[in-house]
């Protein structure tokens, strides 16, 4: 396994005085999935939008398939792709005019197909026709989930994808998501504030405080080194320090 | 079809879209300038009947009405389209998308384009029918005028835009508003010479004063406004590069603030 996203020294500070990341390195493996975790503030979203090249770093290193975002940004997005429960699509667009667009924008060759296949996949063939103002809120996170994968991005960044989604919903998209980086090899870089989410997900996990990692590998090896059962024990205990 | 064609063409579609099934937008591009046309037309026509009134009024105002629209349109054109992905929380997605902001850019040019069509056919026709006034009759002369009106519109859309994606939901009233902030100096219903001294300084550096002036020029001698024309060519191009520098600037430093994440919030 060769690191498909290296981060060195990764910096940012929002105007001259807030330290959102703080030197952070680590690097991302073909076919894992990495939590983000932390608590609010830790800067896990100020991360992922500098990895997509959203937020410029103050200093530090990107190389997503060894190549910098600055100078191949079109080369990099064309191959990943990102979703939150934060984001939405234009409201008067039907589910599948949304997706056609997205196809468009990704340059996916054979996007009826595609549509199809992640819609049935998603469960939501149904609402197709339907425009997404209309929707609920899991369904329009199942929508975005949908866009996040048309173009079989070999990256996937997932900001809280599951926030939204009802806990029958969030495990079989949980589910979902894995049988596809089973079947793909995706990579996803995953930010959650559900610890059994995490601990069922990931391969390994990122404890990032203050701008800072304060921890990092697989679940199993955190509750070792913290002395917790679960990852929810952990998080409080790092989290309330002075108990 | 390169990707980049592609791309281009799939934000543009993303916008057609809308009109499919939505009213509103349909009537946003129609309703407003046909609504113009009506009351506007219908005063001037009154007016040109009382006694002393200026020769040719009717021709000149039905003119300058549509003339005035199609930039208005244009500068909409890339401004709303801007504001409908951020009222839909959709710019990040378009911005981690392989889609460059160049590419951003020239996909809502081709859009507004459309749009202007649109307009420009209806009030074309509508004004011939009801007014009996032909626009063509200012022939030839008609292609530079209007080419310069829809870039000074492009490079006032690009700055609202660029001034919304940076300052945010607060700034959205530019999109409706700093066009008709030039209306005045752009002396679109009387010439020039009418203005006080100091507008009138202004009204030199702005393209559509001349535009207009030219448009006066021609239906009074039915000679080309060649100084006209060229001084508002001349102005437009500074205009345009300045506002996709500012564009690409402030795109820059909405990024190193974080802000692309927090347009709309
Ligand atoms: N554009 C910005 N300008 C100034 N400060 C910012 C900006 N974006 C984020 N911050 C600050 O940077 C820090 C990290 O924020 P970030 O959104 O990355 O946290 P997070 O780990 O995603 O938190 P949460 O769990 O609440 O989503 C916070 O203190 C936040 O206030
Ligand atoms: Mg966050």
């Amino acid at each position: 396994m060769s690191a498909i996203v290296e981060v060195r020294g990764l910096t940012k500070v929002f105007n001259r005085q807030k330290k959102a990341v703080d030197g952070i390195s680590f690097e991302m493996r073909e076919g894992e999935i990495l939590g983000l975790i932390g608590p609010n503030g830790a800067g896990k979203t100020t991360t992922l939008q500098m990895l997509l090249g959203l937020t410029t770093p103050t200093s530090g290193e990107i190389r997503v398939f060894g190549l910098d975002i600055n100078i191949r940004r079109e080369e990099i997005l064309r191959q990943v792709n990102f979703s939150s429960s934060y984001i939405s699509l234009p409201y008067s667009l039907t589910v599948e005019e949304n997706l056609t667009v997205f196809s468009r924008l990704y340059g996916v060759s054979d996007r009826k197909e595609r549509i199809r296949e992640l819609l049935t996949v998603f469960e939501i063939i149904d609402i197709k026709d339907t425009p997404t103002r209309r929707l609920s809120s899991g369904q329009i996170t199942r929508v975005c989930l949908c866009k996040a994968l048309l173009n079989r991005p070999r990256v996937l960044f997932l900001d809280e994808p599951t926030a939204s989604l009802d806990p029958d919903m969030a495990d079989k998209t949980r589910s979902l998501l894995k049988k596809i980086k089973e079947e793909e090899g995706l990579s996803i870089l995953y930010t959650s504030h559900n610890m059994k989410e995490m601990e069922e997900m990931c391969d390994r996990v990122i404890f990032m405080d203050k701008g800072r990692i304060i921890a990092a590998g697989d679940p199993g090896s955190i509750l070792r080194e913290f002395g917790g059962r679960t990852l929810e024990e952990v998080f409080i205990k790092i989290a309330r320090p002075g108990k | 079809m390169s990707r980049r064609h592609q791309r281009i063409l799939a934000y543009t579609i993303r916008h057609l879209y809308l009109y499919k099934r939505s009213l509103p937008r349909l009537m946003e591009i129609l309703y407003w300038p046909v609504l113009d046309l009506l009351v506007w037309g219908f005063v001037t026509v009154y007016l040109s009947r009382q006694e002393g009134a200026v020769p040719g009024f009717v021709t000149f105002f039905i003119g300058a009405l549509i003339l005035w629209d199609l930039l208005f349109r244009s500068q909409q054109g890339i401004s709303v389209s801007f504001l409908e992905d951020v009222w839909s929380r959709n710019l990040l997605n378009i911005f981690v998308s392989p889609l460059s902001a160049t590419e951003y850019i020239l996909s809502l040019l081709f859009l507004s384009t459309i749009k202007l069509v649109l307009t420009a056919t209806v009030m074309v026709t509508l004004a011939w029918l009801l007014y009996a006034f032909n626009i063509f009759a200012l022939g030839f002369t008609l292609v530079p005028l209007v080419l310069n009106l829809i870039v000074m519109g492009w490079a006032i859309g690009i700055l609202t835009t660029s001034l919304i994606l940076r300052f945010g939901q607060e700034a959205e009233v530019l999109a409706w508003g700093v066009a008709l902030l030039f209306q005045p100096v752009s002396a679109v219903f009387y010439p020039v010479e009418v203005l006080p001294w100091f507008l009138r300084a202004i009204a030199n550096y702005i393209p559509a004063a001349h535009v207009f002036e030219g448009m006066r020029f021609v239906l009074n001698t039915g000679q080309f406004p060649a100084r006209e024309v060229a001084a508002a060519a001349a102005l437009n191009i500074v205009y345009i590069a300045l506002s996709v520098f500012f564009f690409y600037w402030n795109f820059k430093v909405v990024r190193r603030k974080g802000l692309l994440a927090k347009v709309g919030e």
